[in-house]
Formats: C-alpha cells, sequence, structure tokens
C-alpha cells in the first residue's frame, strides 16, 4: 500500500460521511433510512478513517494534494501525514463503534417529535467537518472544516430543543465556538502576516519574532483550549455535551475534543515549531487546574452524562500536562524527553477516545432501556443489563488509570516524562515539575473515586425507582459498539510497546525524533527511557493477573471444597449486621457517597445545601453545586456585555431618519479615513 | 556539588536545616496553641543544633557560643516566658483553627519555591555546603511572616514573629558563618526585650478589649466600617 | 535488564512471592501479640491468624441474594492484585524479575485496583454500611494515594529509576547517606501506610459494628472462603508496606545475588526489621486513639506536606544547582 492509496481512504471517509448525510434526507419519508443506510455508512466512512489513519501512521511520510475547490487565488490543500493519520485513526475508531451502536440507538427516536433528518445529517456533517479537519493543508479549508464542525455539532446538541436548558446550553455553546473560532483565526492571521500565504506549508516557513509568536501562540492557545474544554473556558462543555443524543455525546467528549488538541499540535508543534519554556509552563499549569477541577466537578455530579462530561475537562487536562511538559523538555533542548512526554499525551488522547466514548455509549444504553439520566434513581443495572455493565465496567477501571487497562499506561508514561525532570537545569522547574504530577496523582486517585460512585451506585446495589427495575439488555448492535471500544481498552492497554511504535511516526515527523529506546527489549517490555530507570511488562501483568485469580478460583471452589461438609454457597437475605432487611433506601446515594470528598474540597464550589423539616415531621435536603468560575470570569463578562447593550440601544430611536443620518456621518467619516 | 560528596556532619547541617523547614510549616497549621510553643522551641533547638554543627565542621569557635545563647533563649527562654504568658492568660486549652488550612500550606510550598527561585543565582555564586540553606532560612522567614498574617491570635503572631527571627538567624550563620558577636547580643538582647515588651502588651489589650483576637482591634482604625472583619 | 531474567531469577521470584502470602498472617499475629502485651493480656498466640485464616476457608460461603456476580468475583480480584503488587517489592534479594514487570507506580496502580474492586464489593448488596465503607475508603485513598506516590517519587529522583530494585541498589551502592529528602519521605510513608492499612489512628482493625468503620463496613457481608481471601489481601498489604519501608529506606542486609548464603542473610535481616516495625506499629496502636473521621483528611494533608517536602528538599539541598 503507498501514501496515494491512504489518503484516497482517507478521501472515501470523508466522501461516506458527506453521503450518510445526503442519504438522511430521505429520512422524512422512510425514517428506516436512516437506520438501515446512512448510520452504517458512518460507521464505513470510521471504517475507512481507520485504515487510512494506520496506513499513514505504518508507512510514514506524507502526500499532499490541491483539491478543485475553494477561492480562485486559494484553492484548498490537503495533506496526510502521520500527525493527521493518527488523528484520523482515533476519529475512526470511535465513529465505527457509533456506527455499530447508532442504529438500534437511534430507533427510539423513530417515534419521537424530533427530525430524523436533522440528526442523520447534521451527524455526517459533523463527522465530514472533523475529519477535514484533520486533513487539511491550508488555513482556509481547516477554518471552514472547523466552522463546520462546530456547527453541526451546535445543531446536535440543539437536537431536543423542547427542553429550554438545552436550547440554553446549545446557545452558549455556539457563543463560545464562536469566540473561539475567532481566535483561532486570528492566530492563523498573525502566522500569515509573517509568511508569503495561508498554506501550511507556507505558514510552517514563517519567521516569527518572538513576541508575535507567542501572540499567535495565546491565541491559539485560547481558541484550542475553549474547544477542548480547558479550565477556565470549560463552561459550554458540561452543559452541551449531554444533552446531544447518546452517540453524539460519544463523538463530541471522545472524539471533536481531540480535533482541538490536533489543532494545538498542528500550530504551536509543527507551524510554530520553536518555543521558550514559559509557554511549557503555561500549558502544564492550565493542564494540572483542568485535571483536578475537572475531576472534582465531576464527583459532585449526579448526573451520569453530565459527569462524563466534566470528566472530559479532566482528561483534556492529563493531554495538555503531557504537551506541556513536552513544550517544556523541548524547549530546553531535551528532544527525547519531549517526545516521550509528547507521546504520552497522543497515547492518552487515544485512550481517552476509547474509554470516554465507551462510557458514553453505556450511558446512553442505559438511557435507552430505563429513560434515567440521574445516577441516584439508578442501581442494581448490573444483573439487568450484563453486558453493558461488565463493559462499562471496564470503561471504569480504563479511565480510572488501573492497570493492566489503557488509561494507566498513558498516565504511567506521562509520570515517568515528569520524573526525567531532574535533568532540566533550572532549579525552579526541577521543583515544579513534581508538584504538577503531585496534581496528575491526586487526580487519577479522585477519579478512581468519582467512577466507583457512578459503578458503585448505577450497577450495583438496588433499583432506586421502578423504571430502573424493570430495565432490559439492549439490542445486540449497541452492545457490540460498545463490546468494541471494551476489547480495545484491553488491547491498548496490554500491548502498549506496539502502540507506541506505531504512535513513533507522528514524533518523528512532528518533532524529528521519537523513542528509540521504548520496544527495545521487545514487545514484551516497555521501557520509555531504558531499562534502568524504569520497565512496565503489559502482556505479563494481565497473564499474571488472570493467570493467579483464575487458579485461585478454580483451586478454592474445586479442588479444595472437594472435601467440604456443607453446601459450599448459600444464597440468603444480606445480613447488615442483623438490622432489618435493607430496602433500596436505606442505600447510599450518589449524593451521599461524594459528601467527605465535597467536605474536604468543598472550597472550590459553591455548595447551598439545606435541611428543612417539613410539616409532616420529614426533613427535606437541598444541595446545589455551583461553579465558581460562573461568578469568576462568565457573568462579569455576561454583565459588562449586557451593559454596554444598554449603551448601544440608545442609537435606536425607531425613526428611519435618524438611521440614514448614523449611516451618512458613518460614510463620510470612512471616506475622510481612506483619503 | 552534590550531596553524596559532603562529609557527614555537612549533610547533618542539611537534615537539621530541612527540618527547620518542616517545623515552620507545623507552626503554620498547628491548631492547638500550646502545641505550637512547643514547636518553636524545637525549632530554635534545631537553629541552636545547626549553629553547633556548623561551628564543629566549619571550626568556627565563636559559633559555639552563638549555639549556646540561641539554645537558651530560643529554645528554653522565650518558650517559657511564652508558656507562662499563656498560663496568665488562661490560654492553655486554646486552639485556632485557620480557615483554609489547605491553602495557606500550599501558599507556603508556593513561598518555598519562590525563595529558591529568589537564590539561585546567588547559589551559583557561591560554593560553600551551607549555601543551599540559605534558601530554606528565606523560606522560613517568609512563612513567618505568612503565619503573622494569617494568624488571628496575638500570641500565635508572636510565635510567627519569632521564626522569622529564627530564619534570619540560619540565614547568617549559614551564608557567612554568624554575625559578629556584638550584632548577635544585640539581636538576643532584642529579641528578649520584645517578648517582655509583647508579654505587657498582652495583658494590656486583654485588659481593655477583653480578648486576644488582633481582629478586635480593626475597631481602633479611624473610619468607622460596618463590620469588624475589614482591615484597613 | 536481561540480566535478571534468567530461570534462577524467575525461579526466585516465584518462590519470594509465596513467602509473601506466606509470611503476612505470621506479621499480623506478631503485631496482635504484641498489642496484647503491651495492654497486660496475654493476647491470642502469634500463629491464631493462620488459624482463623484456616477456619474461614473451610466455612461455607453465605452470598445475599442482592448480590451481583461482581460480590463473588471481587475478593479473587483483590487477593490478587495485592499479591501481584507485593510480589514487585523485592523481600530477600534484589535484582528479581518481577521487579521489572512492574515498577513502584504499577505497584501503586495494583494496589489502586484492588481498592476499587473492595469498594464496589461493598456496594454490591446495597446496604448502608457498605455505602458508607466504600465512601469513606476511596475518600482515604483519594488523599492518600498522592502522598505515597510522592514519597516514592522522592526516592526515585535520587536514583533516577522507578524500578524498586535499581532504587535499592543505588542507595547501597552509595553508602550511609544523610538525606533530608529520605526522612520526610519515610515520614510520609509511614502515615501513608497507616491509612491504607486501616490502622489506628485512621481506622481501628479490631472494630466491628461501629459507625466509624471504614475496612470492615465493606467486609460486613462476606463470610467463608470470601472473606477468607479478603482479610488475607489486607495481611499481604500490611507485609507489602512494612517491606517497602523497610527495604527501601533501610536497605542493608538484602541479599544481592542468588547464593544461599544471600538469601539467608537477607532472610533473618527482613525479618528482624519487620518484627521491629510491627512492634513500632503496636507500640503506636496502643498510645494513639481513633481520630474522627473529618480529621484523617489533616493527618493524609500531613503525609502529602510530608513527601512534598521531601521532593522539594531534594531539589533545593541535595542537588548541585
Amino acid at each position: 500500500m503507498t501514501m496515494q492509496t491512504a489518503l484516497a481512504l482517507a478521501g472515501l471517509a470523508v466522501a461516506l460521511a458527506l453521503t450518510s448525510a445526503v442519504v438522511s434526507l430521505l429520512a422524512k419519508r422512510v425514517p428506516a433510512t436512516l437506520r438501515l443506510v446512512a448510520t452504517p455508512l458512518l460507521g464505513l466512512a470510521g471504517l475507512a478513517a481507520l485504515a487510512a489513519g494506520l496506513a499513514a501512521l505504518l508507512l510514514g511520510g506524507s502526500i499532499q494534494a490541491t483539491l478543485p475547490l475553494g477561492l480562485p487565488w486559494l484553492p484548498w490543500h490537503v495533506r496526510l501525514d502521520a500527525l493527521a493519520g493518527f488523528f484520523l485513526l482515533l476519529i475512526g475508531v470511535v465513529t465505527c463503534a457509533v456506527g455499530l451502536y447508532g442504529p438500534a440507538y437511534i430507533r427510539s427516536f423513530e417515534h419521537g417529535p424530533d427530525s430524523l433528518t436533522a440528526l442523520g445529517g447534521f451527524s455526517g456533517l459533523f463527522v465530514t467537518g472533523m475529519l477535514m479537519v484533520v486533513l487539511a493543508d491550508d488555513a482556509f479549508l481547516f477554518m471552514v472544516a472547523w466552522e463546520l464542525m462546530s456547527l453541526s455539532s451546535y445543531f446536535l446538541v440543539a437536537y431536543h430543543h423542547e427542553h429550554g436548558a438545552n436550547r440554553r446550553a446549545a446557545f452558549l455553546y455556539l457563543l463560545m465556538a464562536h469566540v473561539g473560532g475567532l481566535m483561532i483565526l486570528l492566530g492563523y492571521g498573525v502566522l500569515a502576516a509573517f509568511g508569503t500565504g495561508f498554506s501550511f506549508t507556507e505558514l510552517r516557513a514563517a519567521q516569527l519574532p518572538p513576541v508575535w509568536a507567542g501572540v499567535a501562540f495565546t491565541l491559539a492557545f485560547i481558541g484550542f483550549g475553549m474547544k477542548a474544554g480547558l479550565v477556565p473556558l470549560h463552561a459550554w462543555l458540561p452543559a452541551a455535551h449531554p444533552v446531544a443524543p447518546s452517540h453524539i455525546s460519544a463523538l463530541m467528549s471522545g472524539v471533536m475534543l481531540k480535533v482541538a488538541v490536533y489543532g494545538f499540535i498542528r500550530v504551536v508543534f509543527d507551524l510554530i515549531g520553536e518555543f521558550p519554556w514559559q509557554w511549557g509552563v503555561a500549558v502544564l499549569t492550565i493542564g494540572s487546574v483542568s485535571a483536578l477541577y475537572g475531576v472534582l466537578a465531576a464527583m459532585m455530579q449526579s448526573d451520569l452524562k453530565r459527569l462524563l462530561a466534566y470528566s472530559s475537562v479532566e482528561n483534556l487536562g492529563i493531554i495538555f500536562i503531557g504537551l506541556g511538559l513536552s513544550l517544556l523538555f523541548l524547549s530546553t533542548g531535551f528532544r527525547a524527553l519531549g517526545a516521550l512526554a509528547f507521546v504520552a499525551a497522543l497515547y492518552h488522547c487515544l485512550n481517552h477516545a476509547v474509554f470516554k466514548g465507551l462510557l458514553f455509549l453505556g450511558a446512553g444504553a442505559i438511557l435507552h432501556s430505563t429513560h434515567e439520566h440521574d445516577l441516584d434513581q439508578m442501581g442494581g443495572l448490573l444483573r439487568r443489563m450484563p453486558w453493558t455493565g461488565f463493559f462499562f465496567l471496564v470503561g471504569v477501571l480504563a479511565i480510572s488509570a488501573l492497570p493492566p487497562f489503557n488509561g494507566f499506561v498513558s498516565e504511567w508514561l506521562t509520570f515517568q516524562a515528569a520524573l526525567q525532570s531532574w535533568q532540566l537545569e533550572s532549579g525552579v522547574l526541577r521543583s515544579l515539575v513534581p508538584i504538577v504530577s503531585a496534581v496528575l496523582a491526586l487526580t487519577g486517585a479522585l477519579v478512581a473515586a468519582t467512577f466507583v460512585k457512578v459503578y458503585g451506585i448505577a450497577f450495583l446495589g438496588q433499583a432506586r425507582s421502578r423504571h430502573v427495575r424493570r430495565a432490559r439488555p439492549g439490542p445486540w448492535g449497541m452492545q457490540a459498539g460498545q463490546g468494541w471500544l471494551a476489547l480495545l481498552c484491553l488491547l491498548l492497554g496490554a500491548f502498549p510497546t506496539w502502540v507506541i511504535e506505531l504512535i513513533d511516526a507522528v514524533p518523528r515527523e512532528v518533532l524529528g525524533g521519537g523513542l528509540p529506546q521504548a520496544g527495545v527489549h521487545g514487545w514484551l517490555w516497555l521501557t520509555p527511557v531504558s531499562a534502568q530507570t524504569a520497565s512496565y511488562s503489559g502482556p505479563l501483568v494481565v497473564l499474571m493477573l488472570a493467570g493467579i485469580g483464575l487458579t485461585a478460583f478454580w483451586g478454592l471452589n474445586h479442588l479444595w471444597a472437594r472435601g467440604a461438609p456443607v453446601r459450599w454457597v448459600r444464597r440468603g437475605d444480606a445480613w447488615d449486621c442483623g438490622f432489618a432487611p435493607p430496602s433500596q433506601r436505606m442505600q447510599y446515594t450518589a449524593t451521599s457517597f461524594a459528601q467527605p470528598i465535597r467536605r474536604v474540597f468543598g472550597l472550590l464550589f459553591t455548595i447551598d445545601e439545606s435541611v428543612t423539616q417539613q410539616e409532616d415531621g420529614t426533613a427535606r435536603h437541598r444541595l446545589k453545586i455551583g461553579d465558581r468560575f460562573w461568578g469568576w470570569l462568565y457573568l462579569p463578562i455576561a454583565d459588562a456585555v449586557e451593559s454596554a447593550a444598554k449603551r448601544v440601544v440608545r442609537l435606536q430611536s425607531g425613526s428611519v431618519r435618524v438611521y440614514l443620518g448614523w449611516t451618512l456621518a458613518t460614510l463620510v467619516g470612512l471616506l475622510w479615513i481612506i483619503t | 556539588m552534590s550531596l553524596t560528596l559532603l562529609p557527614l556532619l555537612q549533610q547533618l547541617v542539611l537534615v537539621l536545616a530541612a527540618i527547620v523547614l518542616f517545623l515552620s510549616f507545623v507552626l503554620l497549621a498547628q491548631t492547638r496553641l500550646i502545641s505550637a510553643i512547643h514547636a518553636f522551641a524545637w525549632q530554635g533547638g534545631l537553629v541552636a543544633a545547626v549553629t553547633l554543627v556548623v561551628a564543629a565542621a566549619g571550626q568556627m569557635p565563636h559559633l559555639y557560643f552563638s549555639a549556646a545563647l540561641t539554645l537558651a533563649l530560643k529554645a528554653l527562654l522565650i518558650p517559657w516566658m511564652l508558656h507562662r504568658l499563656t498560663r496568665r492568660l488562661k490560654l492553655e486549652r486554646h486552639t485556632e483553627s485557620l480557615q483554609s488550612p489547605t491553602l495557606v500550606t500550599m501558599a507556603a510550598v508556593a513561598l518555598v519555591i519562590f525563595s529558591y527561585w529568589l537564590v539561585l543565582p546567588m547559589i551559583q555564586a557561591e560554593l560553600t555546603f551551607t549555601r543551599n540553606i540559605v534558601a530554606v532560612s528565606l523560606a522560613v522567614v517568609l512563612i513567618g511572616l505568612l503565619m503573622m498574617v494569617f494568624r488571628t491570635q496575638a500570641v500565635a503572631q508572636v510565635l510567627g514573629f519569632m521564626s522569622m527571627e529564627n530564619g534570619l538567624f540560619l540565614a547568617a550563620v549559614s551564608a557567612t558563618g554568624g554575625m559578629p558577636l556584638v550584632v548577635e547580643l544585640g539581636v538576643a538582647f532584642d529579641v528578649l526585650v520584645a517578648m517582655v515588651l509583647f508579654g505587657v502588651f498582652f495583658l494590656q489589650i486583654r485588659e481593655s478589649i477583653d480578648s486576644l483576637d488582633v481582629d478586635r482591634l480593626n475597631r481602633l482604625r479611624e473610619t468607622p466600617g460596618e463590620t469588624g472583619a475589614e482591615g484597613q | 535488564m536481561d540480566h535478571y531474567l534468567t530461570l534462577p531469577g524467575w525461579g526466585l521470584a516465584v518462590f519470594q512471592s509465596l513467602l509473601y502470602i506466606a509470611l503476612a498472617p505470621l506479621l499480623v499475629g506478631w503485631v496482635r501479640k504484641v498489642k496484647a502485651r503491651l495492654q497486660n493480656r496475654h493476647g491470642a498466640p502469634v500463629l491464631q491468624a493462620y488459624r482463623d485464616l484456616y477456619k474461614l476457608l473451610a466455612k461455607e460461603a453465605r452470598v445475599a441474594h442482592t448480590a451481583s456476580p461482581l460480590f463473588r468475583a471481587a475478593p479473587y480480584i483483590v487477593f490478587t492484585a495485592t499479591w501481584m503488587a507485593a510480589a514487585t517489592v523485592p523481600l530477600l534479594v534484589v535484582d528479581l524479575p518481577t521487579a521489572a514487570i512492574a515498577d513502584i507506580i504499577v505497584l501503586v496502580g495494583l494496589l489502586a485496583l484492588a481498592r476499587v474492586f473492595l469498594a464496589l464489593a461493598g456496594m454490591d448488596v446495597g446496604t448502608a454500611f457498605g455505602g458508607m465503607g466504600a465512601s469513606r475508603e476511596m475518600m482515604i485513598g483519594a488523599l492518600a494515594e498522592p502522598a505515597m506516590l510522592m514519597a516514592v517519587f522522592t526516592l526515585t529522583m535520587t536514583a533516577h529509576s522507578t524500578n524498586l530494585s535499581s532504587v535499592i541498589d543505588h542507595h547501597l551502592a552509595e553508602g550511609f547517606i544523610l538525606r533530608p529528602s529520605y526522612l520526610f519521605a519515610l515520614g510520609g510513608m509511614v502515615l501513608v501506610a497507616i491509612a491504607e492499612t486501616g490502622r489506628i489512628p485512621v481506622d481501628n482493625p479490631t472494630t466491628h459494628l461501629e459507625l466509624t468503620m471504614i475496612h470492615e463496613a465493606m467486609l460486613l457481608e462476606y463470610s467463608g472462603r470470601h472473606l477468607a481471601l479478603m482479610e488475607w489481601a489486607a495481611q499481604v498489604k500490611l507485609l507489602l508496606y512494612g517491606t517497602l519501608i523497610a527495604n527501601v529506606f533501610l536497605p542493608w542486609g538484602i541479599g544481592r545475588g542468588m547464593s544461599a548464603a544471600a538469601l539467608g542473610v537477607g532472610l533473618a535481616v527482613v525479618l528482624a526489621k519487620l518484627a521491629a516495625l510491627g512492634a513500632g506499629l503496636a507500640v503506636g496502636e496502643t498510645v494513639l486513639a481513633k481520630m474522627r473521621l473529618f480529621r484523617a483528611p489533616a493527618f493524609l494533608n500531613l503525609a502529602l506536606l510530608l513527601s512534598l517536602l521531601g521532593l522539594l528538599s531534594h531539589v533545593i539541598l541535595e542537588v548541585g544547582a
């Protein structure tokens, strides 16, 4: 296979996604089109993107093409290289799962009030947009694709528009996406001002003075950071992601955020290419704050999809910690260490796409089966939906960074990169980086607590409401989608050496050097720096965990039990210290589970909690947890905009002649300026 | 110069200095007044020990005298006076918790890094083994000040002040092998007088406003405010 | 790396891992015995912990109607993960293949895996006690884990390796050096060990049917061999932390090389060190009272602060500028 074929496959992916959007137009007449044709087409597009990405990573090198579209003096350029290939792969993995999962999930919308055409059409355009962003090789096409992605996802967020809250979330999303888009556009503008044109080749060649490079970096960081949901620009994310249909939430959280990471890498690492260490510190700080704040906010939530959305803020924080470390090492001349942190960040991108996609699909399966998104109403779902429960457990273990799953490997790599900070020359950086790794460790432990809460409350215990008691396992298609991602969680964790060999093409291309050490001792041993420094054997850990566990199980239940005088397992009521048989209302809820942590970290949130005694003697507990950043950042801006608008409103007098007078004044003013 | 190349006595100095820094954190976060006084006494004792070891390691005999003076004054006399004072003021069981101990501790950690950053150029210029301690002593001084900012209880503020003095002394011993004897005696005398003055002051404050909460002194400002919590 | 991936190496690794599960009840019995003597009681024999385990293993297991399959799988997973974590800590000799499979970050990860399944099992039956224990355990774990990693990072920054064998090798090669950072890391590690193994003042290992219980609350519904595995895992965890403290901070005496003499000396020395640590633990548990639950964060903050100061003093005081 050559790069030509890879590019053709990528083109095929785009074409399939577009076709899926077009076919959806028929859904108004024949609702089944969406389920039987459009969504499978989307899955095929994912498969093609996956193949294209794999090919690009394996072959190395890059290929460019010019499309006969665009402006007369600025045709659209596309380019497939290792970096684009990696993100194509990532988009493909999740889109495949969505293609498997979607048909069964959409079925419940066929009798709903909302337009199926809109759902299918915008889903197709959304995937098209993401694919095109990654393939774009000039600022113009990039921005067009970026806006296509933002706009189509806006319509998907607003899909269930009959709820006011959803419309507000969608509006906030649209607003922030556009401010972010503007920042990115300005960033490209700064780059282009010092270059000869808008294609990435020309932007890459631009020689920027340090100050303007800083401006371009800041604009790109704000713009892409806004899309990636970094604190404090995260407010739209927990509002918007949960309200889209679940398979779209999986795409938004799993993939679209990564496209923002792609943009950041493309602009900062590739186009700008040279950076001072301060940028690294800035990215590192924002990343740490996002990681910690994201997971704490997630811990406070009781709405499953909202919790998952906050957890995306946290994971993007971890990714940016990796990127920040990479910037820091690269700017101080440690190319190999920079590549290590870079690979860790990319690995986490892929991992997060897989497990967050899996978890959103699981949340969707629960929603599909019980129409419930509040954790406090769930319970006991593992026995009612065993496969979903099992796959969700895999996702929970992966996101909690537990060995032997994939989340652990990327966090391990990030730690290894941070631990190499002793090589840095500046003493302050040497003491700062370990503190970041402390934040990372705290984050990891809190994630585990958060997802124990999720799994324990939703899948274990007893059902807390009638709907949940009647839950049924979903159709096989939905389970297959989850199963595919769960399998990837295990494989990406068990064979890190192969994954890194695959990813290694990206730092080799972008940074000019990869991780030659990683697989030097064979596929069994992952040694990112050297065998002396650290090693991890994913396959052996899996083998030993499974081997010892199964041996113990078999030994105790078969060998040892042979001489047992009594029955070996007896079912009975729960003991619970001999109190009355527990009812489902006596269980811990999500809110009560989070209480100790809420108490320890309460300072970071606006918590309004009260218990009032009712007239009939019962007590009522009320809890409202707010995001402090609203008060610190968003409300002041909103107030400022509003008061500015109030001043401007005086212009509106209602008289047409006054308006014409303003027009005349403006015209005269402009003419005066240009002469 | 890396730690592994230093003789054992000099390593001991570093260990002791690090514990002095740790005791600053203990002072900062300790809620019980009596325990805080004990922590302060330990800090004084450790500073004396550092002086002693520096004297032994560097053959600087005049430091033996400083060590003895520090031990007598910082580890014994002043803690004893504070003890007596708290008993007279009936504050033995007094506890006071910070508003958000974690944030204050994190601020103190940031101050440690900041002081390290400040003294880095100096460290690179000098090459004596005690040079790194300057960062530690500066941090002790800053944390003492931080303690005075965040503690509302007057006796705790005095502890903060005294631990600042410990930090300065540590810096003097480690950077230049101690101050001239005259200066040192003067400083010691000053500290002692300050301690006596504080004692008298406390009794007076207590009599006039019936509390040792320094936030209550806000009332004394010229322009009246709505609440007592607003300082000027 | 290849020099210790040899067949005798693997054999020794298996032997050492088995030694972990064999010795774990002994340490617990020893601590109980010392504690009893300190409190003027005779106490149960040191070997009582083995008899308890045997008795539990021979009893039938009772499982609640409301329990899911996870409830029955959890003891095996908890036991396996804890055991594997222990296997990576050098007990008798350094340079075993297990240390290469999993470094110290993996060790923390495996312990976290065990903790997550323990907490999930606690929530599975759906009783109030189980949820309570799980919630508290996860809070304490969330605060203890960063402190532990920081303490560990202090060591690994000195040795420039996260491989425990390399860390110990490095210390032995370096000889006796007074490091302020080690002192702090040791303090942080001891506090973390106390919190993680559920000892006084964070949790009371002898408690039962109290609103203050943490570890015990999650095990309430277990019986028979499931309970035996859970208890055994807790004992292995105690031994693991003890060995970690004894062999990493005071590595002298650990065997280097595979000779019988090295093994014998290694065993004798590590037993002596563990006996001393166990006695220390018993003294601590006798003189201290259990804290309120919401004092535990302050306790763990102290651990985190100690570990952080360890790192900082390493950077500030120990590395040449």
